[in-house]
């Protein structure tokens, strides 16, 4: 019987395997998930030293420090997602094994974004009662934080995809991505302001939503066709 | 099929020599046109009734706006025909429109912001159309920093092509959250007093001018990416023939 090579392996259980080898790497080299976390940490302790302990000022601006610092530290991450691996050639067999590139490339991304992004939605609370946001607005937070950092990595993969390997390139993928990421920023701050306010949140978290769907489906191609441009 | 036009425009020397035909055109039609346009606008035209003469920042202001958006749908477009069809033309065009469509939105936001001082008293408002016009020149100076950093013409071809399509996908999106996030915000309103219902001696003018910076567009455009077809092709034996003659 002589079967295709890359039938032997399904399309999802490579993608699986992949998942399974960022995870067990990034568990390997623990300062690669503390890094974005400590940098939102700092970001987050750096306003109320700026602007004043009142906690009542600081609640208002709370929307505002929480989604700046996400984004911030979600595009300081994005910089890890495809550098090593471009550079020790596991990319370049991605694309050389006859596997869907979008689907692998997804793959990366989701664990890149439970490496990077949940993180950051775990501690997400804390430092939001550090800004006097109250307990109600908890949960609206981090279901938008959730959404908004899967976007955020989604994005953040084709800002690395396109810069592979190129000088100055981690300066040159925030100023790529961060336009692109402006909606996600004023619908995020928007839902955070209003569950602050006491008020039904729902209309721009499904907005967050929606952006998230429209990256899930569309951003992992682009990530794969910048990928191969890239690495040839 | 009658696509033979297409791919003769998209050979280099008869573009080359085409372009070189059709930018005096261009260029000339847009000085007539333009120099008709501001006397109509900037001495025809009747003050306004609430803005005086203020309101003459818009023949330069509306049309350059407009045009920023356009030339960034022109780059696009251009792009995704370079990465579609491979032709490498489309590509040079693609080029030639980022540093224009990144000058008109400069124009754009420097007139704006000028106009703002007599009519709202400051310099700077986070109005919708102000905060959109200032992403896009961050989307156009995105995707000239990307080029510049890369030394292959072909990878930056292409990876600006894709930058290009992800932005004209994410425009839309940018321009209606912000129009969105603005109007939730804002207190005080700020639009300008005239609305469509404009005299035909302000109109005129103002049409005129949308017409002149499209020549001129076409003109500069026309002789961007004869320079960079020159530049691409450099080592083609047809530059030669073109040059000593």
């Amino acid at each position: 019987m002589s079967t295709p090579v890359q039938a032997r392996t399904g399309a999802m259980a490579a993608a699986w395997l992949l998942f399974r080898r960022d995870m067990r790497l990034a568990m390997r080299r623990w300062e690669q998930i503390a890094d974005p976390l400590v940098f939102f940490l700092m970001i987050t302790t750096l306003f109320p030293l700026a602007l004043s302990p009142e906690l009542s000022l600081l609640r208002n601006v709370a929307p505002g420090v929480l989604w700046v610092a996400a984004l911030l530290s979600s595009l300081l991450a994005a910089d890890t997602l495809l550098k090593s691996d471009a550079a020790d050639g596991t990319l370049e067999q991605c694309i050389l094994s006859g596997q869907p590139l979008t689907l692998l490339l997804l793959a990366k991304t989701l664990a890149h974004w439970v490496l990077s992004g949940l993180p950051l939605v775990l501690v997400a609370p804390l430092v939001a009662v550090a800004l006097g946001v109250p307990a109600t607005a908890l949960g609206v937070v981090m279901a938008g934080l959730l959404m908004g950092t899967m976007t955020l990595s989604l994005l953040g993969a084709i800002g690395a995809a396109l810069t592979l390997g190129l000088r100055r390139g981690h300066l040159l993928l925030s100023l790529l991505v961060l336009p692109l990421a402006m909606p996600l920023l004023i619908f995020g701050a928007r839902s955070t302001e209003l569950a602050i306010a006491g008020e039904n949140a729902s209309g721009p978290l499904y907005l967050v939503a929606a952006l998230m769907v429209l990256a899930l489906t569309l951003a992992p191609l682009t990530t794969a066709a910048a990928a191969r441009i890239g690495v040839e | 099929m009658k696509w033979t036009w297409f791919h003769k425009l998209a050979s280099p020397p008869h573009f080359y020599r085409l372009a070189g035909r059709l930018t005096p055109w261009f260029g000339w039609s847009a000085l007539i046109v333009i120099s008709a346009a501001l006397y109509g606008g900037l001495v025809l035209a009747p003050p306004d009734y609430q803005q005086g003469d203020g309101f003459r920042i818009v023949y330069v202001h509306a049309p350059a706006a407009w045009m920023s958006l356009f030339t960034y749908v022109v780059m696009a477009v251009a792009a995704a025909v370079g990465l579609i069809w491979r032709i490498k033309l489309a590509h040079a065009v693609a080029a030639s429109c980022a540093p224009i469509g990144a000058s008109f939105t400069l124009i754009a936001l420097v007139s704006g912001s000028l106009w703002g001082v007599p009519m709202w008293g400051t310099w700077w408002v986070w109005d919708a159309r102000l905060t959109s016009e200032l992403i896009l020149l961050f989307l156009y100076l995105g995707y000239m920093a990307l080029r510049s950093s890369i030394d292959d013409v072909q990878r930056a071809d292409r990876a600006g092509a894709i930058l290009a399509i992800v932005g004209v996908i994410n425009v839309p999106i940018i321009h209606y959250s912000v129009e969105w996030w603005n109007s939730l915000h804002q207190t005080s309103t700020v639009m300008r007093g005239d609305g469509p219902a404009m005299p035909a001696s302000m109109l005129t003018p103002l049409l005129m001018m949308f017409v002149g910076f499209k020549l001129y567009f076409g003109a500069v455009l026309l002789t961007r990416v004869r320079g960079e077809v020159l530049r691409r092709e450099r080592n083609a034996a047809w530059i030669g023939e073109v040059l000593q003659k």
